[in-house]
């Protein structure tokens, strides 16, 4: 058994007391910053990354994922406790977790939350295993013209499932494209809008930007608001163990909400916010009493949590695979990547197997901290969640500073991240989503490659795209995506799902 | 003409001057042939697509429906002003006065941002942040931060 053997390899990696230690660094860092206010994973992966240039990078890699699927955890524990989502794919946990917790019942759902988000996770786990191989396999007969639609799709896709304004979000995607052009041409040498200075012929690094939008300009966006203060109904949490009827009602709910999650996870955009959307649409549909939905119904708690758990494991699928990301974390841990000199695509998995296989198990291995972590240490991230704000952005900006300082020792980097501050700002008062842009920035340059090499290829003749099967379906699904969310219908139904968020 | 959206009009004209912006710019650059593209073929494109979609933007804000006019509404100048001063001052001072000096007055600049100012707080604040930063990424993670005045 091929799978056997390369889970094998892959527990030898992960389990490694090394390796152990970044994946529960990695947790529980994600834990905290879900669970703090104003501080998300791709502010924190930025922040990280300068300093992670000394490990090596397989730990590192495993630590990057840590936060990210660590902050989906602890952003669920907010949604409950408080009835503020820590991270948009736990808005739905809110609706029926907060009510269980005002019914005295913040224990069995916390706990719900973290079981059904573990067997989401150890069935997402299963699915990349199993699925990377073959994925692999079809990637290496990718050609120019197929990685560029494939792009191409990835792009639309995270277009029309990001929330808000489809053509302003599309306009961020292009903008990103843009400014991934600033640069050194790769293929004639010639410096692009680099103005003559010298840093910029580079090319901008993503953590400034990501930095920049992410954690400055959040900040100061937040802090144009008046103070908030977060009220914690429940001081001490009691009774974590589930009954045996809340485990027979929320058993089938999580498992549904786990499959369901594993094949949107893979799409590109926002798969595992999708995902938990639509786990809790169904259980309602489905449920014999669809009025106790948001009041404390217990399947409300356990389907869009496993949904999104399970979706945040196959979110890595084409990022390991293909090396291509669909979100703005996954862009990130591909530039992670390129900046410890591993070269993404479909030959990691050939040429750095160990590294391949331990991050995908060290997913499991962290899933399985989180719960045993979390739960006994319910009562220190409810503290955590009263910080006061004033105590905690100065702590944020200070840590991203000496991050992005450090970045290359260059103090253009912190005047580029100041600029960007301002951008990030004004996206935010104009209503623009900044993820796409860091998408389409970390894909620019990959795209030109492969859309310049197919043009040179085809003699300037376009219409390879079409005479490429693979290629063909891949932008004829594109394009579907477009006409779908042009119509009346879908568009209605997608304003609804995302105006929940708000 | 009535501007339906403040936002959208905006958006729009500050799309437009970047598309524009982007797509003149690349004309310095050889552009090549379709069957050979130039380093100016990608950027021209995307520059003009930019550009277009601003052109979208600016002209439903002047034609959808709806008169509230969705403004901008007010510029938080404080936060603004204190944030980006903070990090132009931080990379303006650390390689000059050090990291022991420019860091906390950063922290202080920073906290000026906040409604809830207070110099007690923020004194506090920078002493141990700078106290932990200094712990976790000099001596710690060993990076080359310069400590003192040059």
């Amino acid at each position: 058994m091929d799978l056997l053997n390369n889970l094998a390899l892959g527990f030898q990696t992960s389990l490694s007391l090394i390796n152990l230690w970044y994946a529960f660094l990695g947790a529980m860092l994600g834990t905290l910053i879900g669970v703090l206010p104003g501080l998300g994973p791709i502010a924190t992966i930025a922040m990280l990354l300068p300093s992670m240039y000394s490990l090596e990078p397989t730990s590192a890699l495993i630590m990057l994922a840590g936060v990210f699927y660590g902050a989906q955890y602890g952003g669920s524990t907010t949604a409950i406790l408080i009835n503020v989502p820590g991270e948009a794919s736990s808005v739905v946990t809110a609706l029926d977790g907060y009510q269980m917790a005002r019914r005295g019942r913040a224990g069995a759902a916390l706990a719900t939350a973290a079981l059904s988000s573990f067997f989401a996770g150890t069935i997402g786990t299963l699915v990349v295993a199993a699925f990377a191989p073959p994925l692999t396999e079809l990637a290496f007969e990718f050609g120019a013209p197929e990685y560029c639609a494939l792009m191409f799709l990835g792009l639309i896709g995270a277009v029309v499932l990001a929330s808000g304004s489809f053509i302003k979000a599309l306009a961020m995607v292009v903008l990103g494209l843009l400014l991934g052009q600033i640069n050194t041409d790769a293929i004639t040498a010639v410096p692009r809008f680099s103005f003559d200075i010298p840093e910029l012929t580079d090319g901008i690094s993503f953590v400034v930007i990501a930095m920049g939008l992410f954690s400055f300009g959040e900040i100061i966006a937040n802090l144009g608001k008046p103070p908030q203060h977060r009220d914690v109904m429940v001081k001490r949490v009691s009774g974590l163990m589930p009954t045996a009827q809340d485990v027979r009602e929320s058993a089938p709910a999580a498992f549904r909400g786990t499959l369901l999650g594993c094949v949107l996870g893979v799409l590109p955009g926002a798969g595992p916010i999708l995902a938990s959307f639509s786990s809790y649409t169904i259980e309602k549909k489905l449920a014999r009493h669809p009025e106790e939905f948001g009041k404390g119904a217990i399947q409300g708690v356990a389907a869009p949590e496993a949904a999104n758990n399970a979706g945040a494991q196959t979110a890595f699928i084409p990022m390991l695979t293909l090396g291509i990301p669909t979100s703005a974390v996954m862009a990130l841990m591909i530039g992670a990547m390129t900046l410890m000199g591993i070269q993404p695509g479909p030959q990691v998995m050939t040429s750095n197997p160990s590294l391949f296989w331990g991050l995908i198990t060290s997913m499991w291995v962290g899933n399985l901290m989180l719960v045993i972590l979390n739960l006994p240490l319910i009562g220190i991230w409810v503290k955590l969640l009263t910080v006061p704000y004033r105590f905690l952005f100065p702590a944020i900006m200070a840590f991203c500073a000496i991050g992005v300082y450090t970045l290359s020792n260059n103090t253009f980097d912190v005047y580029c991240a100041a600029a960007f501050a301002v951008i990030g700002f004004l996206f935010h008062k104009l209503g623009f989503e900044p993820a796409p842009l860091i998408l389409g920035f970390i894909l620019g340059p990959m795209m030109e490659e492969n859309l310049r090499r197919t043009l040179l290829m085809a003699r300037g003749d376009w219409s390879i795209f079409l005479s490429r099967p693979i290629a063909a379906t891949m932008l004829a699904l594109a394009v579907a995506l477009v006409i779908a969310i042009a119509l009346p219908a879908i568009r209605k139904k997608r304003e609804e799902v995302f105006v929940e968020e708000e | 003409m009535k501007i339906r959206s403040q936002r959208d009009f905006v958006s729009g004209v500050l799309l437009v001057a970047v598309g524009a912006a982007f797509a003149i710019g690349a004309t310095n650059y050889d552009f090549g042939s379709a069957s050979r593209p130039g380093p100016g073929y990608f950027p021209f494109g995307l520059g003009t697509l930019l550009a277009v979609l601003g052109f979208t933007i600016l002209y439903t804000s002047l034609t959808r429906n709806g008169n509230n006019g969705d403004p901008i509404g007010k510029v938080p100048w404080r936060p603004l002003l204190c944030i980006v001063g903070a990090l132009v001052f931080f990379g303006f001072a650390l390689p000059r006065l050090g990291f022991l000096i420019s860091f906390p007055a950063m922290i202080v600049i920073t906290s000026a941002g906040s409604r809830e100012f207070a110099w007690r707080d923020a004194l506090l604040n920078a002493v141990i942040l700078t106290a932990l930063s200094c712990g976790l990424f000099v001596y710690g993670l060993q990076l080359n931060i310069p400590l003192w005045p040059a």
